[in-house]
């Protein structure tokens, strides 16, 4: 599986409050959530987000709240992964659970600027820079967490007999 | 190589003689948590499971506390979703306003958590019964739909951090400052997926609900869970509010911590968090002047008794500063009836506060207290993130109820040792 699109790039501590703000909560419509997805630190996201965009932040994306509605928002947003540095850890296990493909590389994501055409190999966990040519392989998942990707999240993993 | 509580814990819940850090388990739970807005995504989950009952209906706990009392239509039929849920599957713990509370206040209160348990909870601030000598730990609505389903959830054996406190705190130093002083040495990310395991005889001055206080913030230094020893303050706690066995668990002699600190609590002073991280921090004598329009005094972080009980020796015969708005939310029915009894409420009615009854509202800029453009709160709540509690260019600064209190009343942040005892005093309440 790949993932390509431009980059919006993004700083340390992004939490979930600023990733889908409170006010937002009276309802769980992924369509609905993506419409307000980071538009406390960037009104224009939404406006220019495209199917297949990715983000790329710096250590502790998503800390905060355990509201799923975050990365809900930001797959519905279109994004197709998120790469970060480090990822707070309710987030970390809420995109895992939900199917919202993440990879930790500090090195990719200080070799990638906002703009930037990535490609990401899911497979071999490789990340590329398209506008710089440069290249990077983030750490691979665990085999149990490997599993839950590739069964699309932990609903479908139970529904296999995954947790029995 | 031994382990620390965190991980005897996970261990049998796993059914294992031992874990180690960084190992994956599949642990059983002894209570599955969630609120009106992450229960209705769990809810969906839950159905999609194709499992028809949850699997024990009194390890399911749903509590509305965040929209409530309902703030539109749509928080209504977000209830209304649980409500329905609970009933069709009768669920024990289900809490409607008029018996409820913030969840975190409400669950050690109702005895639903004890030590030695494992606790997962749709809401990052579940990590709260850590106080309790419980491992809890927040989760998303997807965690909490597999955990009705099949009482289990997956974990990363998290490695430990140790804080020994030592030494007694000062007047105005409560279990908030303590916190607040933790998150602003070691950062927001400081304890990143690890354990924080307090220690320490410290502990002894620390009262149950400094300790819940603390272990609440955990998550605001990243970590998964807080969580302190059990001793006699905490089997007093247990006796009272829960009836019925548990196990208490110490932490093995030679149990690997990667990294240790120190923390003599005397040499604390009264610590505020700056906008827009709660490792932002300040002590007291540093914050300069900071004027403010509102304080909100309550949250699942700082809505106990204890804490109205601070905040209403600060208030007690004195208004708030013109044009202030104070808002004080007692975090349970339970604790609103107590505060009513010791007269408490009345202290803060007088004082010019509002007194809302139980909700997370303001705290998470839902309702009842959201801040326009520029504007500046001190609360005793958990976070400051942009937006936090209303517009994104309002400012929140977390504070403890004493520092909280004393900052209505002079409407600039202030520490309470720093109001004149007599200047201020109502001449009635004097005379």
């Amino acid at each position: 599986m790949k993932a390509k699109g431009s980059v919006f790039r993004y700083g340390d501590n992004v939490d979930t409050d600023v990733i889908i703000p409170a006010r937002y909560l009276n309802t769980s419509d992924p369509k609905e959530l993506a419409q307000h997805c980071m538009e406390d630190i960037d009104e224009a996201f939404i406006t220019q987000v495209k199917k297949g965009d990715i983000i790329v932040a710096d250590k502790n994306f998503g800390c905060g709240s355990s509201r799923e509605h975050a990365p809900i928002a930001i797959k519905a947003s279109g994004i197709s992964c998120v790469i970060a540095c480090t990822f707070a850890r309710i987030f970390y296990r809420n995109a895992l659970n939900i199917g919202l493909p993440i990879l930790e590389c500090p090195e990719a994501a200080s070799g990638i600027a906002s703009g930037d055409e990535v490609e990401v190999d899911f497979d071999t966990g490789t990340i590329t820079n398209l506008s710089t040519q440069e290249s990077w392989k983030a750490e691979p998942f665990p085999e149990f967490m490997q599993e839950l990707i590739k069964a699309d999240g932990l609903i479908h993993y139970i529904r296999q007999g995954g947790m029995d | 190589m031994g382990m620390t509580m965190t991980q005897k814990i996970l261990a049998a819940h796993a059914g294992k003689q031992e874990v180690r850090a960084g190992q994956l388990i599949l642990a059983e739970v002894d209570m599955v948590l969630g609120n009106d807005i992450t229960a209705p995504v769990a809810v969906r989950e839950f159905e999609k499971i194709g499992i028809d009952k949850v699997f024990d209906t009194a390890k399911v706990a749903i509590v509305p506390d965040h929209f409530t009392p309902n703030k539109d239509i749509k928080s209504a039929e977000q209830c209304k979703m649980i409500r329905e849920f609970s009933k069709r599957q009768g669920i024990e713990h289900y809490f409607e306003i008029g018996e409820m509370g913030i969840e975190h206040a409400l669950l050690p209160e109702k005895g639903l958590v004890a030590a030695g348990e494992v606790v997962i909870g749709a809401d990052s601030h579940t990590c709260t019964y850590g106080a309790l000598g419980a491992f809890s730990t927040g989760v998303g609505s997807t965690d909490m739909a597999a955990g009705m389903a099949v009482g289990k959830a997956w974990f990363k054996v998290p490695p430990a951090i140790k804080f020994t406190l030592t030494g007694k705190p000062s007047q105005w130093v409560s279990g908030k400052d303590i916190i607040l002083h933790i998150i602003g040495m070691i950062g927001v990310d400081g304890a990143l997926y690890s354990s924080m395991e307090f220690a320490g005889d410290g502990i002894a001055h620390l009262s149950m609900d400094d300790r819940f206080t603390m272990a609440n913030m955990a998550i605001e230094a990243g970590a998964k869970n807080g969580i302190f020893p059990v001793d006699h303050k905490t089997i007093s706690y247990l006796a009272e509010h829960a009836d019925r066995s548990y196990t208490a668990y110490a932490p093995d002699d030679d149990a690997e911590y990667v990294r240790e600190y120190v923390i003599d609590l005397a040499s604390l002073r009264p610590t505020v968090s700056f906008p827009h991280l709660p490792d932002n921090t300040r002590t007291i004598d540093e914050v300069g002047d900071v004027p403010i329009d509102q304080v909100v005094i309550g949250s699942c972080t700082n809505g106990r008794i204890e804490d109205l009980r601070i905040a209403a020796s600060i208030l007690k015969g004195r208004k708030a500063a013109k044009g202030m708005r104070l808002i004080i939310f007692p975090a349970t029915q339970k604790i609103w009836k107590q505060a009513l009894q010791e007269g408490l409420l009345e202290i803060f009615v007088d004082a010019g506060a509002a007194v809302s009854t139980p909700t997370c509202g303001p705290c998470l800029g839902g309702h009842m207290g959201i801040l326009a453009e520029g504007e500046r709160a001190v609360a005793t709540t958990n976070r400051n993130f942009v937006g936090r509690m209303g517009h994104p260019k309002s400012e929140v600064y977390l504070a403890s109820p004493a520092v909280a209190a004393a900052s209505a009343l002079t409407g600039k942040i202030t520490g309470p040792d720093a109001l004149d005892h007599t200047i201020g005093r109502n001449q009635a309440d004097e005379s």
